[in-house]
């Protein structure tokens, strides 16, 4: 991480994965910031080209670690801001659960991959979280903006870039 | 008359918070060990096996099971014996939760206002339902309810002319529209009668009962065995990812109706099923 057009294009739908490097800590209410960041005319506190977004609000670290326990948040919610997004060059999303037709067909658009991670094991996958730091919306505490590294951090590609879903059966 | 200091109740909402949020049961590790042997799916298998590995390292390491620490609900009975003394019984349990919250390191996730959305900063106030109860000793029952399966909840005011089936039917779609946007596999409480808010909160004391465990009563243990194996034909599987492992169990509550009404409520827990009880 981040993404190229090429690596989003090589990952298929049902691949396990072990994800390493740079992503970025947003959900609902960070995502609502960054619209209104938008609708302002102002440019996002990150770099979006290429750039993957993990949908988790971590519990505070204990000394010595960089979170507490950090696992995915429900994807869905994120639905109505994630088009924009991708259309400005997100290429990665890491959550759990379906995604909005919409979302798929911006994901064919533009080419960005979603990968799933375990729901509810967030104390294993903060285990592949090396760090952990706040880069805006402070204010909104576990909602706020942070830059992540993620070192073998397990998933699976569960909608590809030519719109393959492990959700659909 | 026995008398129970407030402060003695806020030490149990403590303690069942800790107890909670690092510890899984013993009955829902084995119903995903008992999953893992179902599953002929490769991911469906592995993704439980990430569920038992969880459990273990958040208990080792001191990792909250989940990072969605929840919405505090707590279920205080209070025998008629009791004398509660103190400081008042709502602010103790709710300076408890804040208390907990804050020194064990859980995640904040209560805003003070649905449309404002500002953080309280320390996880209060909780969900407290409090019930006079016979006897002189006072009973805390505490869940940490997330909020990614408590937006799944669903509920219908069905009329008499519904049967067992129809009422099945209204839990399934619900629990098909939820998919993998819970933490599948689910636990299922269904509160069936009563009225619009009995049936609600039929459905939550039915996601405390002991998982599995079936109801007494013979027509809704059988709605409950036939529930389990629709929801888990489903498909939906582990994390939505396909399985036969869609939900560990369904309880089900029922309470007397009106004469015109057939209330049904769904309310749907994730695997990190975490809840514990204490009596004072």
């Amino acid at each position: 991480m981040p993404l190229d057009g090429q690596t989003v294009r090589s990952l298929s739908a049902g691949q396990r994965v072990l994800i390493s490097g740079t992503v970025w800590a947003a959900r609902d209410a960070a995502h609502r910031r960054l619209m209104q960041t938008l609708d302002s005319g102002r440019p996002l506190p990150f770099d979006i080209c290429g750039a993957v977004i993990y949908y988790v609000g971590p519990t505070p670290p204990t000394p010595g670690r960089a979170v507490g326990s950090a696992g995915p948040t429900t994807s869905a919610r994120m639905d109505p801001y994630a088009p924009r997004l991708i259309e400005l060059g997100l290429r990665g999303m890491i959550g759990k659960g379906p995604r909005s037709p919409q979302v798929v067909e911006t994901m064919k658009k533009f080419g960005a991959v979603y990968f799933a991670a375990t729901g509810g094991a967030g104390a294993l996958l903060a285990t592949k979280i090396r760090s952990y730091q706040v880069v805006a919306y402070d204010d909104l505490g576990p909602e706020a903006l942070a830059r992540m590294e993620l070192e073998n951090f397990p998933a699976v590609v569960a909608i590809d870039a030519t719109g393959k879903s492990l959700y659909e059966r | 008359m026995r008398e129970i200091d407030a402060a003695e109740i806020g030490r149990a909402v403590e303690q069942c918070i800790e107890q909670a949020s690092f510890t899984l049961g013993r009955a829902e590790l084995d119903a995903l060990t008992t999953a893992i042997a179902v599953e002929d799916n490769s991911l469906a298998r592995d993704i439980l096996g990430e569920l038992i590995e969880n459990a273990s390292i958040a208990a080792a390491e001191r990792r909250a099971l989940c990072q969605d620490t929840g919405l505090a609900v707590v279920f205080l009975d209070i025998g008629q014996q009791v004398l509660v003394t103190g400081q008042p019984l709502e602010q103790t349990v709710n300076s408890a939760v804040a208390a907990a919250y804050t020194r064990l390191g859980l995640r904040k996730s209560v805003v003070a206002h649905p449309l404002e959305r500002r953080n309280t900063g320390d996880n209060a106030p909780a969900i407290l339902h409090t019930r006079l109860v016979p006897g002189d000793r006072a009973t805390v029952r505490f869940a940490a309810k997330g909020g990614g399966c408590e937006n799944m909840s669903a509920m219908a005011m069905l009329t008499p002319s519904a049967d067992a089936t129809a009422v099945a039917d209204f839990v399934v779609k619900t629990v098909v529209q939820a998919g993998g946007k819970t933490c599948p596999p689910i636990i299922v409480g269904v509160g069936l009668g009563g009225n619009f808010e009995r049936a609600a909160m039929l459905a939550k004391l039915a996601l405390l009962r002991p998982l599995g465990r079936p109801s007494e009563n013979p027509i809704d243990a059988r709605l409950e065995r036939d529930l389990l194996a629709r929801i888990n034909a489903t498909g939906i599987g582990p994390m939505g990812l396909g399985g036969r492992t869609t939900a560990l169990a369904v309880h089900v509550e029922s309470a007397p109706c009106h004469i015109a009404s057939l209330p049904v409520a769904v309310n749907i827990d994730c695997h990190s099923h975490r809840h514990a009880e204490i009596s004072i």
